[in-house]
C-alpha cells in the first residue's frame, strides 16, 4: 500500500535524523573550544597554524568580545570554553575580574611588553592596534579634526560612521570615561547621536562605506585600512591619527585560558603558538597589526607604534564594560 | 487553524463535555499531549520566571520612554507594511483569479514565490541595489537618499510579505459564489459597485487573516530591520542581549513584545470568529466568468510584471550575478557542503519533531475535545506567538540555569525550531484528521482493537498526507530561521542562514550569494510539494 510505504519512509527518515542528532552532539576529546571576539576572516588562518602544528581541532564560537565576556560570566565554571580570544583588553579584564581565568606561566608573559598584558598575568596581548579616524580621499587633510571629541561638530553631521556594538569601539569609550571622565564621555555620545552618526555592524563595512563615499569619516582600527592598501595602493581611504585628547588609543587583542578548562596544556600551547614568530608574522603581514613579540618586525608601511600620538593608559583597567554599555544605552548610542 | 475550528465545532455539539470530555482519550495520548503542551509553553513560562527573578531591574528597564518608542515604531512599521501589502495583494489576486489576464496561472506562481526569500537576504540585496552608493546610484551617477531606517524596512518587508495576503485572498476569490454578483449585476449595479458592495465584504475575512500574518511577521522579523538599521523591538532585544550585561532587560523587553503580539492575536481571533459567510447555492461552486480587461490589459500586465521583477527576478538575478563572480574567484566547497548539511539536518529534525508533536495535539483537539485538550492546543500555539529571538533567549536562560547538560547542543536548537513552528504542522494535520470519519475508528474499536492500535492502524495512515504537508511547512520555515539559530546553534555549527548573515555583516556580499542560493535551492522541493497540494497558505 502506498500510504504504508510512505509511512515507513517517514519512520526511516525519523530514525536517521534522530541518530544524526545524537552523533552531532557528542563531545570530541581532541578539540579545543574557543570563544573569539576576533572575526573569522582574520583569525582562522592563525588558528590553522595551531591545528597543523598540534593535530588538534579548534572549535570556535565567534561573536562580539563583550558579549562573549558576558556569556563566559554567565556560564561560570560550567563554560565549555578553553580559550578566550578578545578584540580588546577590556573584555579580558572583565572576565579576569570574575576569577575565571588561569594565571599564565612566566615564559609566556615574558614574550610581551608589560603594558600589553594583565597586571596579574591572567591574559596576554597578541597584537596592538590603534584607534584611528579613517577618511576618504575627498576630505582635505587640513579639515581633519585633531581630536575625536570634535566629531560632534555640525560640520560632520551625517558624515561619520561608527560600530557601537563592536568591542574596539566600546573599549574606546571605556577609555574615554577613564581619561576624560563620565560627563565628557556622556556628552560626546549624545553629541555623536545628535550629529546623525551612521551605524555599522563592524569595522569593514565602515571602511567600505568610506571607499564608496557613502560617508567621509569612520572610527575604526588602523589595520582595516592598511590591509586594503596592501591589496590596492590607490585605495581611496586613508588613516588619520588624531593627536589630542584620547587621540589614537592603542589597544590590544589578547588571549586567555579559562580556569575551568580541562585541557589547559593544549590551551597553553595555543597561546604559545599565537606568540610564535610564525603567527606574529601572519598578524603583521596579513592583517597589518602591530606584533607584540620583539623578534618580529612591524610592517614597514605602518607608522611605527612609538610614533603614534596615543595617551598613556593602563589597558588592564578597561574592564568596566557594564558601565560603558549602560551609558551607551542611556544616550541612545546602542 | 482548521483543527481549532473543528475542535470548537465538536465541542459545541457536546455541551456536556466535562473536564476530560465525553470520549476519554487514551491515557498515553493524553500524557504525550500534556508533555507537548508543556514543551511548547516552556519558553514563555521560563521567560516569566527569569524576569520575575529580578523583577525590580526588569521593571526599571522596561518602564521607560524608550520602550514606548519601540512599541510605537514597531507597531507603526507593522501597520504600514500591512496596509501596503494589502494594497498590492488585492489587485494581484483579482487579476490572477477573476480577469482574463494572459498567463494567469504562471503569474500566480511567480507572484507567490517572493515569500521564500528570507527577509535578511531581501534586505541586503536592497541595500546593495538601492543604497546611497548602491548599483542604481552607480548607474545613474548620483547619490541617492539613504534607504536605511523606516523606508528600507518598509519597502523590503512589504515586498516579501504581500504573498501572505495574496494566498488566502486568491483562495477566497476562487470560493466566492458568482451567483451573488450576477444577481447584483442583474439588478443594475456597475462592475465597480458590485466589487465594493458584494465582493469586498466576502473577501474581508481573507484579507483580515492575511493582514494578521503580515503584522505578526513584521513584529517578529529580525533580519530586515537589522540590516536596514531600523530600531524595532526585535533588534533592540538582540542588541540588549548581545551587549551582554543587559540580559534581564532583553528578557523583559521580550515579554513586552509577547504581550503586544498576544493583543494582536486575540483581536484578530475575535474579528474572524464574528464573521461567518456562506454560499447561497448548494453543490460545488461554479467558476466565475473571467472579466475581460480590454484596454486595461497592458497596465495590468505591467503591474504584475513590475511586482514580480522587483520582488523575485531582481533579487535572484543579483544573487546569481554575485555567485558567478564568487565562483570565478574560488569557492570553499568544504564549508559550503558542511553548512548545507547543517541546515538540512536542523530543519529536518525540527520538522520531524514538530510533526510528531502536532499529531498528538491534533488528535487530542479534534477527536477528544474537552477543557484539558483545549489547553494543550492553546499551549501548542505559544511558541508561535513568540518571535524566534524570544524563544531562543528563553531557552538560553533555561539551559544555562536549569538544564546545563543540554546547553549549546543541537538538541536545544532543534527543540526551539520545533516548538516555534509546531502550529504550522498542527493545522494541516488537524484539517486532514477532520476528514477522517470517526466511524471508521469506532468500528475498529468495536471489533476489539485497543485505542492505540486504532491510532496506529487506522488514523495514522489516513492522515499521512496532512503530516507530510505539515512537516514540509515546518522544514521550510526552520530552514530560513535566523535569530534563534544565531543564538542557539552549537559552537562551530554554521548553517546556510547564519553563514549568509555573517558574510553580510562583514560586507562580503558576493561571498554570501552562494549560501543564499543554496538555501533557496534546498527550499524548492518541499515548496513544490506544498504548492502541488495547494496548501502553501496553511
Amino acid at each position: 500500500m502506498l500510504i504504508r510505504r510512505r509511512l515507513a519512509l517517514f519512520a526511516a527518515l525519523a530514525a536517521l535524523v534522530a541518530g544524526l542528532v545524537a552523533c552531532g552532539s557528542s563531545e570530541d576529546k581532541d578539540t579545543l573550544t574557543m570563544y573569539s571576539g576576533r572575526i573569522a576572516p582574520i583569525l582562522s588562518p592563525a588558528v590553522k597554524l595551531y591545528e597543523d602544528a598540534s593535530g588538534l581541532k579548534v572549535k570556535t564560537r565567534y561573536g562580539d568580545s563583550p558579549s562573549l565576556a558576558a556569556t563566559l560570566t554567565e556560564e561560570g565554571k560550567n563554560s565549555p570554553a578553553d580559550l578566550f580570544f578578545a578584540q580588546d583588553a577590556g573584555s579580558l579584564d572583565a572576565v579576569e575580574k570574575k576569577g575565571l581565568l588561569m594565571k599564565l606561566p612566566a615564559d609566556v608573559l615574558a614574550k610581551v611588553p608589560k603594558q600589553y598584558q594583565s597586571t596579574g598575568g591572567f591574559w596576554v596581548g597578541t597584537t596592538g592596534r590603534s584607534r584611528v579616524i579613517a577618511y576618504g580621499e575627498q576630505v582635505r587633510e587640513s579639515d581633519l579634526p585633531d581630536s575625536p571629541l570634535k566629531l560632534t561638530d555640525t560640520k560632520w553631521k551625517g558624515r561619520v560612521g561608527w560600530a557601537p556594538t563592536n568591542a574596539s569601539m566600546q573599549g574606546y569609550i571605556t577609555a574615554l570615561r577613564l581619561v576624560e571622565g563620565e560627563d565628557v564621555a556622556k556628552k560626546w555620545l549624545e553629541g555623536m547621536v545628535a550629529n546623525d552618526v551612521q551605524v555599522y555592524d563592524s569595522n569593514i563595512p565602515i571602511r567600505d562605506a568610506i571607499a564608496k563615499k557613502e560617508i567621509d569619516l569612520g572610527l575604526i582600527n588602523h589595520y582595516y585600512v592598511a590591509e586594503a592598501q596592501a591589496e590596492n595602493p590607490n585605495y581611496p581611504v586613508k588613516v588619520h591619527f588624531p593627536p589630542k585628547d584620547l587621540g589614537s588609543l592603542i589597544n590590544t587583542a589578547g588571549v586567555a585560558v579559562l580556569a575551568s578548562s580541562d585541557n589547559k596544556e593544549q590551551a597553553l600551547a595555543f597561546v604559545r603558538e599565537m606568540l610564535s614568530d610564525e603567527a606574529q608574522k601572519y598578524f603583521a603581514d596579513s592583517s597589518k597589526e602591530y606584533p607584540l613579540v620583539s623578534t618580529v618586525q612591524a610592517p614597514k608601511e605602518l607608522t611605527p607604534i612609538d610614533e603614534i600620538p596615543a595617551p598613556e593608559i593602563d589597558l588592564a583597567k578597561l574592564g568596566d564594560l557594564q558601565g560603558t554599555l549602560t551609558l551607551m544605552r542611556e544616550t541612545g548610542a546602542l | 487553524m482548521d483543527a481549532a475550528a473543528a475542535g470548537r465545532a465538536l465541542g459545541r455539539r457536546l455541551p456536556a463535555a466535562r473536564v476530560f470530555g465525553l470520549r476519554r482519550p487514551p491515557f498515553i495520548l493524553l500524557g504525550l499531549g500534556l508533555l507537548v503542551g508543556l514543551a511548547a509553553a516552556l519558553p514563555a513560562l521560563y521567560l516569566v520566571v527569569a524576569v520575575f527573578d529580578d523583577a525590580g531591574a526588569a521593571l526599571d528597564s522596561v518602564l521607560t520612554d524608550r520602550t514606548l518608542g519601540l512599541i510605537t515604531r514597531s507597531l507603526g512599521l507593522a501597520l504600514a507594511v500591512t496596509a501596503s501589502a494589502v494594497a498590492i495583494a488585492v489587485p494581484l489576486a483579482w487579476l490572477t483569479v477573476r480577469s482574463d489576464l494572459p498567463g494567469r496561472r504562471v503569474w500566480a506562481t511567480l507572484l507567490t514565490l517572493p515569500l521564500v526569500i528570507p527577509s535578511y537576504i531581501g534586505a541586503y540585496l536592497f541595500v546593495s541595489a538601492l543604497g546611497p552608493r548602491g548599483a542604481l546610484a552607480d548607474l545613474l551617477g548620483v547619490r541617492l537618499p539613504s534607504i536605511y531606517g523606516f523606508t528600507g524596512a518598509f519597502l523590503v518587508l512589504t515586498l516579501f510579505t504581500y504573498p501572505l495576503v495574496l494566498i488566502p485572498l486568491r483562495g477566497a476569490l476562487q470560493r466566492i459564489d458568482p451567483s451573488l454578483e450576477e444577481a447584483a449585476r442583474v439588478m443594475g449595479r456597475s462592475h465597480r459597485e458590485v466589487f465594493r458592495s458584494v465582493v469586498m465584504p466576502q473577501l474581508a475575512p481573507a484579507i483580515g487573516a492575511g493582514s494578521v500574518l503580515v503584522a505578526l511577521y513584521v513584529l517578529s522579523d529580525f533580519g530586515a530591520v537589522s540590516i536596514m538599521r531600523f530600531n524595532s523591538f526585535t533588534r533592540d532585544i538582540y542588541i540588549a542581549y548581545q551587549s551582554g550585561f543587559g540580559r534581564t532587560e532583553a528578557a523583559a523587553l521580550g515579554l513586552v513584545l509577547v504581550l503586544v503580539m498576544l493583543v494582536l492575536f486575540t483581536v484578530s481571533a475575535r474579528v474572524r470568529a464574528a464573521r461567518a459567510l456562506h454560499r447561497v447555492t448548494p453543490g460545488a461552486p461554479r467558476p466565475a466568468q473571467p472579466v475581460a480587461l480590454g484596454r486595461w490589459r497592458w497596465p495590468a500586465l505591467t503591474f504584475c510584471g513590475a511586482v514580480a521583477t522587483v520582488a523575485l527576478v531582481l533579487p535572484v538575478g543579483v544573487l546569481l550575478y554575485w555567485a558567478t563572480k564568487q565562483i570565478s574567484s574560488g569557492l570553499e566547497l568544504g564549508a559550503l557542503a558542511t553548512n548545507s548539511w547543517h541546515s538540512l539536518l536542523a530543519a529536518a529534525a525540527a520538522a520531524l519533531a514538530a510533526s510528531l508533536g502536532a499529531i498528538v495535539v491534533a488528535l487530542l483537539s479534534v477527536r477528544y475535545p474537552s477543557f484539558v485538550t483545549r489547553i494543550v492546543e492553546r499551549a501548542g500555539y505559544a511558541g508561535y506567538a513568540l518571535p524566534g529571538i524570544v524563544v531562543a533567549l528563553a531557552l538560553v536562560f533555561f539551559t544555562t540555569r536549569v538544564a546545563l547538560p543540554l546547553y549549546q547542543t543541537l538538541a536545544v536548537l532543534v527543540f526551539a525550531l520545533a516548538i516555534h513552528y509546531l502550529p504550522l504542522a498542527v493545522s494541516p494535520i488537524g484539517a486532514s484528521l477532520v476528514q477522517v470519519p470517526p466511524r471508521l475508528e469506532e468500528a475498529a474499536r468495536g471489533l476489539g482493537r485497543s485505542p492505540m492500535a486504532v491510532l496506529r492502524t487506522i488514523t495514522t495512515p489516513l492522515v499521512a498526507s496532512g503530516v507530510l504537508g505539515g512537516a514540509a511547512l515546518v522544514f521550510l520555515h526552520a530552514l530560513k530561521e535566523l535569530p534563534a539559530t544565531l543564538l542557539l546553534a552549537p559552537i562551530g555549527f554554521e548553517t546556510l542562514a547564519t553563514d549568509v548573515w555573517h558574510q553580510t555583516s562583514f560586507g562580503f556580499y558576493e561571498a554570501s550569494a552562494i549560501p543564499a542560493l543554496l538555501l533557496l535551492l534546498i527550499a524548492a522541493p518541499p515548496l513544490y510539494l506544498l504548492s502541488a497540494k495547494g496548501s502553501v497558505a496553511s
